[in-house]
């Protein structure tokens, strides 16, 4: 395409660079800015028209000026990618980060991604057993599945995406999952909690990083999640690698996605988040799943941080609204010690009901899991009102069930971070256990013929 | 057709500025090389503006801008149920046959299979006067559905030609007198409602086989609901729970703006589950548009318009359809991001102010109509609404509210306690029930409104008692309020709870629902007179036939057990008085 560089640029605002009287320029197109300095920078057309183009630029424009040189590459952006991205850290802009070379391309990806055709998807109803009985048991995980960990500052979710991200498999399978790790914005020591965590348990030669860290432009954040998100659709439908992307943090990445709106001088949605926000998002997220004819499967742990651990604050909201559920980390267990301190109540798992049950974990799966939540939930009502009242005006199930809440967060939730509890003989048989807390005749939510298969004292068998 | 071109002038993403051509509003263009569809949203000066339907990275200012001088369409005939189409009816099975599993750009598909032949019996005689909307043959399009094949609106006149045989949708197979030639197909511009004679008020239930939709905030035929509710509250399984088992005999379901994986959840079901009336697979009478979120946005603002003029279209034969759309806040966030793009003046939270208009104009679109052939056909509309962080006070919410008369408010507290459909009973309204009252006397019992009362104020006190509760617990409550409380307890977890993945507990018929309800009233009943007589609370809760009673929901021929099981609760709690 045409090398021509042209030094008009008329305006510098924020990441934006504003040119005029250029040849044609694509929507989209890739761009190079060389400085006087022979600095080079990245950008992308973001508004081109006749009279003027507009150029989002990577890198940040500190140092641009009027006599900057702007290349249009005349394509969009791509990643190189091959199975060699497996074992690698790449920067935030898709370079190599950890000193090796360049990536050889078997192909070059497109980085925005093409919408996966509703009728080519598959459903996914694979159980993937995390280890973790919170989420095994109430929020069960399939293959396919987009699910975030809504968290908050000073939340352990690093380790619990950890954690997942070691023990996840599928039962009864050997098929490994290859980690794609993106990192937005997220600073250095938590980068280098996460590269330990994996070097100690030797899932690095098995991931491909992508990293943004604090310090880099905030700008990049904004393609970083596409780079990582189009190396696993690369692995999973090319190569039937079973893509497990863990990224972090989605709130920086709203955070840039709102500097570049204000920049544009956009119309701000809710809290100064663009309009489009949920359609952005949705992008990032829409690109989990199975498609028929195709062994690999990407399955997404985005985590958020939410800002004063508001759940509605439109970062949760809208990707609640868009992910297969959610895994919501609770301060006040947190607070108790209880590690994983997940809180099951908010917590939800959209594609649970497809992926358990006979044949897939075990036959009575559903019906405890209600049960448990029913009368933890129970229990947890009844503290609020023992906290009037005391524990002398409630009657014997209001009781069992104040008592049960404790025990389940102290039993059930709290296991360690190297514990892996098999499905069946580790959670749901220690549900049953949890259970017997509680008179059979206020266990509603079981089936009768689970409680004389399952029940540890009242089983018929 | 004049075939103008002229130029790009910008691109900002979805949004297209164009120079040289003079189209109409509305008009769809092809834009680029690679001829993307687009349609004209905005004329300034000698900028025509263009949302473009497909994705737009690498096109370039100076490409053509071609008009086709049609507005947006859609092709209506046989080949539309069962069918699942994109937001501008392009069928995604014709779309992975010819891009793959990823949905690029620049192809067309039509929206009917225009090779495939029917049979078409002609239902006219050359001589016979016909006008717009009347019926002149039918085609089986599956194997429960007769496609009535009708005279486009607007023409009119004597039948000179008609015949019956296999033929393609594009083929003449009637004319009149004054030329005009009639093919199976017809086309319909998506933006204007088709006509009929006049609208009729709604007076038969669209019954639903949900127990708290149906018995305490009904839906009639023709009629508009509203679901607001946060994520997870379970809209969406409310939606696909309504697209199953509501008694409408052509479903609609748009899937705007939202999962993929919903999307292939309903389309793998939906074959292999059965229609309870009809007793063959649901698909037969559905038609499903799916626009996810991450597909191109201008192609979501326009999927409700198309899948409501298909409803339209059934409409018209005479049917009863129901339409589902979730999400419309996914629609509105189209229109805003459109807005936003063209620099229009926000209204509130940025969105535009011409929102509310729109989503009046959509929900308009529903009724029960006279049709142009003087039958009687309906569209009921139920739109899901998903207000940010669950608060209604947001303008989606608060435009809908405006227009429609159902009002299921699903509630995230009820969804935590895994109370489902988690539709709170307090919030939630139905203006309705007047209207449909004397259906229900007919229909399902005599006493049936009076019921429904007694239930929901029931309810209502336990809201009450309940507010007490909290502050001195239950055991401080005199002995007939306590009882009042467990009654409530048993139509929430008896009768309102519905569980929609159970075989049997997913769907009750209306006359089961009416003797659900009967058997907690004599429940009340019997327990008041026993206590009277000495017995204690405890005792009548905890008769083994109760909880027969009430578990018996789970299995086949509940509804031939029910009067069974009641006496024999009725008999126990009697027995209560004697024990003591």
């Amino acid at each position: 395409m045409s090398g021509k560089e042209y030094r008009t640029i008329t305006d510098v605002k924020g990441p934006l660079v504003f040119l005029e009287k250029t040849e044609p320029v694509a929507y989209g197109e890739i761009v190079q800015l060389r400085l006087s300095d022979g600095t080079m920078k990245n950008g992308q057309v973001l508004d081109t028209s006749d009279d003027q183009v507009i150029v989002q630029v990577f890198e940040g424009t500190a140092s641009v000026d009027r006599q900057t040189g702007v290349k249009f590459l005349g394509d969009v952006f791509r990643l190189p990618v091959s199975k060699g991205l497996i074992g690698r850290i790449l920067d935030g802009a898709g370079k190599p980060r950890d000193g090796g070379p360049e990536i050889v391309a078997e192909d070059m990806a497109d980085i925005i991604g093409a919408a996966i055709n509703p009728f080519s998807r598959e459903s996914p109803e694979q159980f993937i057993q995390t280890g973790i009985s919170a989420i095994d048991a109430c929020t069960s995980l399939v293959r396919g599945q987009k699910l975030p960990i809504f968290s908050a500052s000073g939340l352990p979710h690093n380790d619990i995406a950890l954690q997942i991200a070691r023990q996840a498999k599928l039962v009864g399978s050997d098929d490994d999952f290859v980690v794609v790790f993106c990192a937005m914005g997220i600073t250095a020591e938590e980068y280098n909690f996460f590269v330990h965590d994996l070097e100690r348990t030797g899932a690095l030669e098995n991931a491909a990083l992508f990293v943004n860290l604090a310090d880099d432009p905030a700008v990049e954040r904004l393609i970083t999640p596409r780079l990582a998100l189009t190396a696993a659709e690369y692995l999973a439908f090319e190569h039937d690698y079973h893509v497990l992307v863990i990224y972090t943090d989605m709130t920086n990445y709203c955070e840039s996605l709102r500097q570049i709106g204000a920049a544009r001088e956009e119309v701000p949605g809710r809290r100064g988040y663009p309009g489009y926000m949920y359609t952005d998002l949705a992008m990032l997220y829409e690109r989990a799943g199975m498609v028929k004819g195709k062994k690999g499967s990407i399955t997404q742990f985005p985590i958020l941080t939410m800002p004063g651990d508001d759940i509605t604050h439109p970062i949760p909201d809208l990707s609640g609204y868009i992910t297969e559920g959610q895994i919501v980390i609770s301060r006040e267990l947190h607070q108790k010690g209880i590690y994983p301190p997940i809180n099951v109540l908010p917590s939800l798992s959209r594609l649970m009901n497809a992926g358990i049950g006979e044949g897939k974990t075990r036959e009575d799966h559903k019906s405890v899991s209600d049960q448990l939540y029913a009368a933890y939930a129970g229990g947890r009502e009844l503290r609020g009102l023992v906290a009037i009242v005391g524990e002398d005006a409630l009657n014997e199930r209001d009781l069992q069930l104040l008592k049960f809440a404790d025990i389940f967060e102290d039993q059930f939730l709290r296991q360690s971070r190297d514990e892996d509890r098999p499905i069946a003989e580790g959670t749901l048989d220690l549900a049953w256990d949890l259970l017997t807390n509680i008179d059979t005749k206020y266990l509603v939510r079981l089936d009768q013929k689970w409680i004389d298969k399952y029940h540890p004292t009242e089983s018929k068998s | 057709m004049s075939e103008e071109s002229g130029l790009i002038y910008r691109i900002s993403g979805p949004v297209v500025t164009a120079v040289g051509i003079s189209p109409r509003m509305y008009e769809v263009v092809r834009v680029g090389d690679e001829g993307l569809m687009g349609e004209v949203i905005e004329l300034h000066g000698e900028q025509s503006v263009i949302q473009v339907y497909e994705e737009t990275s690498g096109v370039k200012p100076g490409e053509p801008v071609i008009r086709t001088g049609q507005t947006l369409s859609v092709k209506l005939g046989p080949g539309l149920l069962t069918q699942i189409y994109d937001g501008i009816q392009r069928p995604l099975e014709d779309l992975e046959e010819t891009m793959g599993v990823f949905i690029t750009r620049g192809v067309d598909a039509d929206g009917l299979d225009l090779s495939k032949k029917w049979e078409f019996n002609a239902s006219v005689s050359v001589g016979d006067e016909v006008s717009g909307g009347s019926i002149i043959g039918i085609v089986q399009e599956t194997e429960t559905v007769e496609h009535r094949i009708m005279v486009p609106p607007g023409k009119s006149g004597k039948v000179t030609s008609i015949q019956s045989g296999e033929f393609d949708v594009t083929t003449t197979v009637c004319t009149l007198e004054d030329g005009t030639e009639i093919a199976m197909m017809q086309e319909w511009p998506v933006r204007t409602p088709r006509p009929f004679i006049q609208k009729n008020a709604p007076d038969v239930p669209l019954i639903t086989g949900q127990r708290i939709l149906d018995f305490l905030f009904p839906l009639a035929k023709g009629g508009t609901a509203g679901i607001p509710g946060p994520f997870g509250a379970g809209k969406t399984v409310t939606q696909q729970q309504l697209a199953r088992w509501s008694d409408a005999q052509i479903v609609v379901y748009i899937g705007c703006g939202e999962r993929g994986n919903e999307m292939t959840e309903v389309l793998t079901e939906f074959p292999h589950l059965m229609d309870p009336n009809t007793g063959k697979p649901l698909m037969n009478r559905t038609t499903m548009i799916a626009n996810t979120s991450n597909m191109p946005v201008a192609a979501r603002e326009a999927s409700v318009y198309t899948g409501i003029t298909i409803a339209e279209y059934f409409r018209d034969m005479g049917y009863d359809v129901a339409l589902m759309a979730d999400s419309t806040s996914r629609w509105a966030e189209a229109m805003r991001e459109i807005s936003s793009r063209l620099e229009e003046m926000p209204g509130e939270e940025g969105y535009p102010a011409y929102l509310s208009s729109r989503l009046a104009e959509f929900y308009e679109r529903a009724g029960r109509v006279q049709t142009l052939g003087g039958g009687d056909g309906s569209v009921s509309v139920i739109g899901a609404v998903s207000p940010p962080g669950g608060d209604i006070s947001e303008p989606v919410s608060q435009g809908t509210l405006r227009i429609v008369k159902v009002f299921w408010g699903l509630d995230a507290g009820l969804a935590r306690q895994r109370h489902f459909p988690a539709i709170n009973w307090l919030s939630s309204y139905s203006l309705y029930p007047q209207a449909l009252d004397q259906w229900y006397r007919d229909n399902i019992a005599s006493d049936y409104p009076e019921v429904r009362t007694k239930i929901s104020s029931l309810l209502q006190v336990e809201a009450e008692l309940q507010e007490i509760v909290q502050l001195v617990g239950s055991d401080a409550l005199p002995m007939d309020q306590q009882l009042t409380l467990e009654v409530a307890r048993m139509i929430r977890e008896f009768f309102l709870q519905q569980n929609a993945f159970h075989d049997v507990d997913t769907f009750s018929q209306l006359d089961l629902q009416y003797e659900m309800a009967k058997a907690i009233l004599t429940f009340q009943e019997e327990s008041e007179k026993a206590m009277a007589g000495g017995a204690g609370l405890e005792d009548v809760v905890n008769v083994p036939a109760r909880t027969d009673l009430m578990r018996g929901r789970f299995e086949e021929g509940y509804a031939e057990r029910i009067g069974e099981l009641l006496g024999k609760m009725s008999k126990q709690i009697a027995g209560t008085m004697e024990d003591n």
